[in-house]
């Protein structure tokens, strides 16, 4: 449920790290934990973003939440197939549910980040 | 008991169903087992049951159980003369404000069963007895009676195939006993959801056996408090404490059907005459958003100026948009007018919209 290659942050995102691009998506527990999800708010391809903020919100049909991009760079890349599918967070949250991708500007931040090993470890400690 | 631990008869249940529990007034209540969505379809295309134990039921008898009730229910007792029979009721403080809506069931002679939201339990038993006159007798049989709904165009060919030999379903808002598998039952032709169905009362000891004897069907799915939510709020069926509340009276809040005009000497007629004859500041209505999901507390605008807020909201699934209740100026109460909601950094269009949202429901087939 939390894949080994990915890095994890408190707020429930994941980035996967491919070069100097980050994708960012939500976890397997943010996906579960909202419920079945009806639309995505995305930001727009060449936005600046800085991290903690927010890049959007996610709703499903009991609650909303907003996504924190846990790196700072350009959002070079926007996952616009949620705008039908937005279904595809639930199904595939590591996979198609992918929200941006973001050029980073300071790759060191990933590093703060914690691995699916920690995640999991904070998760326990959350519940 | 501390708050949130309070549990049905079905806990144990809903927990081996893998249901994600939430606290509900007090109740550690099941809000979504498979899904939301999955749950509200079952409901509008086949069979859903619902755990609603939680809520109250209280009993009333003796001769002066109808005039005293008359006097503190603000719709007509009359109009269930016959035992049996069902009317849907406020109860009002002095200022016309809503305590709790109610269902008042006929339940035998000189008897009365009155049906009350799990979050009033208490305060309506309190508000009840204490304008009750000597000689009525009131029971308290919340804790011992657990309530299982049975919504969905198929409800009622499933509990017949449970029913005894020869049962006769109860006609819309009216009661009938019936032995589900050995178990007497008490079946009210009544539902929250706008599909066809019943409310079945049993004994508390009785409950999961009920349940598990629905759960056998194929055709049967459990649904939790949030398809609930869903299926209602596109019904426009209000919700005590999002749509109404001590602050308002029953005209207001779209519900003066439920006050008929020519009863008097009940708690609240004074203030909802009142209210009648200058008429409301403002009116409940429905909002049809076609983007973002408007949600409790969202500000309503008219242009820039901020009219009003977000009763009720949610994700209608049945019609894959977003629908809401909301308290705007009467001024801006009709059909059509154009308003916006501030979904959190959107302002987004919204349209007053005539409830229901969802029109053709296995209900309506009843009725017509």
């Amino acid at each position: 449920m939390y894949p080994k290659d990915l890095k994890y942050d408190r707020e429930h995102e994941w980035v996967r790290i491919d070069g100097d691009v980050a994708t960012i998506g939500i976890s397997h527990f943010a996906q579960d934990q909202l419920g079945e999800v009806v639309y995505v708010d995305l930001p727009k391809a060449g936005d600046p973003i800085n991290a903690g903020d927010t890049f959007g919100e996610v709703e499903s049909v009991k609650s909303v939440s907003e996504l924190y991009s846990p790196v700072s760079g350009e959002i070079v890349e926007v996952n616009d197939a949620l705008d039908d599918a937005p279904e595809t967070v639930n199904a595939e949250p590591y996979g198609d549910g992918w929200m941006i991708k973001v050029m980073l500007s300071d790759p060191a931040e990933v590093d703060g980040m914690m691995d699916a090993d920690g995640y999991e470890a904070f998760l326990a400690e959350e519940a | 008991m501390t708050e949130g631990t309070r549990q049905t008869p079905l806990y144990e249940e809903h927990v081996a169903l893998g249901a994600r529990m939430v606290d509900f007034a007090g109740w550690q209540m099941p809000v979504q087992y498979a899904g939301i969505i999955e749950e509200h379809n079952a409901v509008r295309s086949d069979v859903g049951i619902f755990d609603v134990s939680h809520m109250g039921e209280f009993r009333f008898f003796g001769t002066g159980a109808k005039p005293a009730l008359q006097r503190i229910i603000t719709n007509d007792l009359d109009k269930i003369d016959e035992v049996g029979s069902a009317l849907y009721t406020m109860m009002c403080d002095d200022d016309g404000g809503i305590i709790d809506d109610l269902i008042v069931y006929h339940s035998g002679d000189a008897e009365y069963l009155i049906v009350a939201n799990a979050s009033n339990r208490e305060t309506d038993w309190d508000w009840i007895t204490s304008h009750l006159p000597d000689g009525v007798e009131a029971v308290d049989e919340s804790d011992r009676t657990a309530l299982i709904a049975v919504q969905g165009p198929h409800a009622l060919s499933v509990v017949r195939e449970l029913a005894e030999e020869g049962w006769v379903a109860p006609q819309r808002f009216e009661l009938a006993e019936a032995t589900l598998g050995g178990i007497g039952v008490l079946a009210a032709r009544t539902g929250y959801t706008g599909e066809d169905g019943v409310e079945l009362f049993c004994h508390e000891a009785q409950a999961v056996a009920v349940w598990r004897m629905l759960l056998s069907f194929p055709e049967v799915t459990p649904c939790g408090l949030g398809a609930r939510d869903t299926l209602r709020l596109e019904m426009g069926y209000p919700l005590y404490g999002s749509d109404m509340d001590r602050g308002v009276d029953p005209v207001s809040a779209g519900l003066g059907w439920v006050v008929p005009k020519a009863k008097t000497g009940f708690i609240g007629a004074e203030a909802i005459a009142r209210v009648r004859e200058a008429g409301p500041e403002n009116k409940l209505v429905g909002l049809t958003v076609s983007e973002g999901v408007p949600r409790h507390g969202y500000t309503v605008l008219h242009g820039s100026d901020a009219v009003g807020k977000v009763a009720s909201g949610t994700f209608s699934p049945t019609l894959g948009h977003g629908i809401a209740t909301a308290y705007v100026p009467v001024a801006l109460a009709a059909e059509g007018t154009e308003l916006t909601i501030e979904v959190r950094r959107k302002v987004v269009p919204a349209v007053v919209t005539r409830p229901p949202f969802v029109k053709d429901t296995s209900l309506s087939a009843t009725r017509s």
